[in-house]
């Protein structure tokens, strides 16, 4: 059989205009691809890996040297090993955590345009809008992910090293175990919706280039800026708007009975963040020329 | 606005970075159902162009219409009715072949999840990629790329498929089969844009076609137009004197060739050479030339190849104009 005797005999079948009805499961299958893209690639898990590393570090150090030394919060560890999530996302939150959301966010758009795929994607089409919905909604997939990631394998690798007890929390009432856990994952999503709002800023970065490199230094680069600004108490009057004010405000989770308070005022922060840099992004996006 | 018979309209299509305009005042016409040519040398603006067509970059100025709608504000109608190769292909190297054509499939929002495995298996064969489905598209060759970016454009049943160069990277072979596919789509009354500075490779496959120069479009129609109508008619004879009567009576302008070398094996006839009139049939010439005992020793009617009729829209040659 010939070329064209193949292509004949495969290119029969329903048209093109497939019916509407299928068109709404179209947007749960982009996202679970996004899903598989991102968490197939290697990259991805070196960084998750990285991430994990932080209390296994943490904890072995402790284990190694003995009680105390260090910050109060390190040297607790040993006490309770349940402790060793809670100072591995502490050391993780400044650096590690906004550095590997950086990457990610930064490569959304760039990175496709980089290879060469997203002018694949346009044509498919699948519509600039939706691309970076489903791109933030990767992001904050990954958000969440990370700052798990680094919880778990705290609460984990204290299980194994040290002994685990009710917790005292920061207003010296003691809370049983599983509470305790319960109010460690709390904590990992507080972190991840405090990292939505640089997610949005590196999406938005990430639409403004096709280096996806530059993007995510860029991003990485505005966490700490922001950072080192929210220390400068010259400039008090600029705190409550930086995206990086709330993001060790989870000691509240710790406090008895429990304050949401600025788990409520942070997740609003991150929201203007993430409407005011995803605006930004989409109508940059939108109107782009795709010369990539 | 409906092309009225055409896969692709457009007018006073103009785009323009910064000073440089890449494409200007282009009227594009792809008949429905063609093989269409887009041919000129690197840097005409056949990319760019193709850019605008596929909603990629928007016109400066001018209108587009494909599929009888309007691009790029119908877009998201049209290009699922679309299949594309622009500019090279791009693929996610660390994924495999089928699945980065799961990826693409799953982008397209009217796709059906149901079926798409059987479409990616099915477009991975007809580009001749069976084989080589699972393994990560960084191993690939640039020709196998080349492959699979075709089998993107083939996931689902187009109207249209524009193809920006697919033959580049490719062997013999692999544009060989090529044209097949282009042959066998088409016969499927698929409309086929093959964008290429390589006119040879696409000649023998375009019912259509259309030059680009600097941005400019040059010449387009039905292949035999763009060839030209005028063939040249050349009488290898000894009688050349008489012969020129003869052919002068039949409103030709005959002259003698200088290019003595061509008149061939023997060495006492001459080549005459004429222009040849659409309204003249070279055997009435013949039959003319018999009857007033010319000696005939070899007549040709030669038409200018497309190569010939290109260079001389597009100018010397290939160099970027520029």
């Amino acid at each position: 059989m010939s070329n064209a005797d193949a292509i004949a005999a495969t290119t029969d079948g329903p048209g093109v205009g497939t019916p509407p009805s299928r068109r709404g499961r179209g947007a749960g299958a982009f996202l679970l691809s996004e899903l598989a893209l991102l968490f197939r690639r290697r990259r991805t898990w070196a960084l998750l890996g990285a991430l994990a590393a932080i209390p296994v570090l943490l904890a072995i150090a402790v284990r190694l040297s003995g009680e105390g030394g260090g910050p109060s919060f390190v040297g607790d560890i040993a006490g309770n090993g349940l402790f060793t999530g809670f100072a591995a996302i502490t050391v993780a939150v400044p650096l590690f955590l906004p550095l590997t959301i950086g990457v990610v966010a930064g490569d959304s758009a760039a990175g496709e345009a980089s290879l060469g795929t997203l002018r694949y994607l346009l044509i498919t089409p699948v519509g600039r809008i939706r691309l970076l919905l489903v791109k933030f909604a990767a992001a904050a997939v990954f958000c969440l992910t990370a700052a798990l990631t680094v919880m778990i394998v705290g609460i984990l690798i204290g299980l194994a090293l040290f002994p685990i007890g009710p917790v005292t929390v920061l207003s010296g009432t003691e809370v049983p175990v599983v509470e305790a856990i319960g109010r460690a994952l709390l904590i990992a999503v507080y972190v991840a919706v405090s990292l939505l709002g640089l997610s949005a800023i590196g999406l938005f970065i990430s639409t403004l280039t096709d280096v996806p490199v530059g993007a995510m230094a860029a991003t990485v680069v505005l966490s700490i800026t922001s950072q080192i600004l929210g220390s400068l108490s010259q400039l008090s009057a600029l705190h409550p708007y930086l995206f990086t004010t709330h993001w060790f405000g989870f000691g509240d989770l710790l406090r008895d009975p429990i304050s949401l308070t600025s788990f409520g005022e942070n997740a609003l922060l991150q929201l203007v963040y993430v409407v005011v840099f995803g605006s930004l992004a989409m109508g940059r996006f939108v109107t782009r020329d795709i010369l990539s | 606005m409906t092309g009225g018979g055409l896969a692709i309209e457009t007018r006073g299509l103009t785009k323009r970075f910064g000073h440089h305009e890449a494409v200007s005042a282009l009227d594009l016409d792809v008949p429905t159902g063609s093989v269409f040519g887009f041919l000129g040398p690197n840097g005409s603006g056949k990319t760019t162009t193709i850019r605008m067509l596929l909603a990629l970059a928007a016109p400066s100025t001018g209108t587009i219409s494909v599929l009888g709608s309007e691009m790029p504000s119908r877009s998201s109608d049209v290009l699922p009715r679309v299949g594309a190769l622009v500019e090279g292909p791009g693929f996610y190297p660390f994924l495999s072949g089928a699945a980065n054509l799961t990826r693409f499939d799953a982008a397209e929002p009217a796709t059906s999840t149901r079926t798409r495995s059987s479409r990616v298996a099915d477009a991975l064969a007809r580009v001749g990629l069976s084989a080589a489905a699972r393994k990560k598209v960084g191993s690939y060759s640039l020709g196998m790329k080349q492959r699979l970016g075709i089998a993107v454009a083939l996931l689902s049943p187009r109207d249209l498929i524009v193809l920006d160069e697919p033959t580049n990277g490719l062997d013999p072979q692999g544009t060989r089969e090529v044209r097949a596919l282009i042959r066998g789509l088409n016969a499927d009354g698929t409309t086929v844009l093959v964008s290429s500075h390589l006119l040879a490779e696409i000649e023998q496959l375009c019912t259509h076609a259309a030059v680009m120069r600097t941005g400019r479009l040059v010449a387009q129609g039905g292949l035999d137009e763009l060839r030209g109508t005028t063939a040249a008619f050349e009488l290898l004879t000894p009688d050349a004197g008489e012969a020129i009567g003869v052919l002068a009576r039949h409103g030709l302008e005959p002259h003698v060739a200088r290019d003595a070398h061509s008149g061939g094996p023997s060495a006492d006839a001459a080549r005459v050479d004429a222009d040849l009139p659409s309204s003249v049939r070279s055997e009435d010439l013949v039959a003319a030339l018999v009857a007033a005992d010319v000696r005939v020793r070899g007549v040709a009617v030669r038409r200018p190849s497309l190569e010939e009729r290109f260079v001389e829209l597009t100018g010397e040659g290939f160099d970027v104009e520029r």
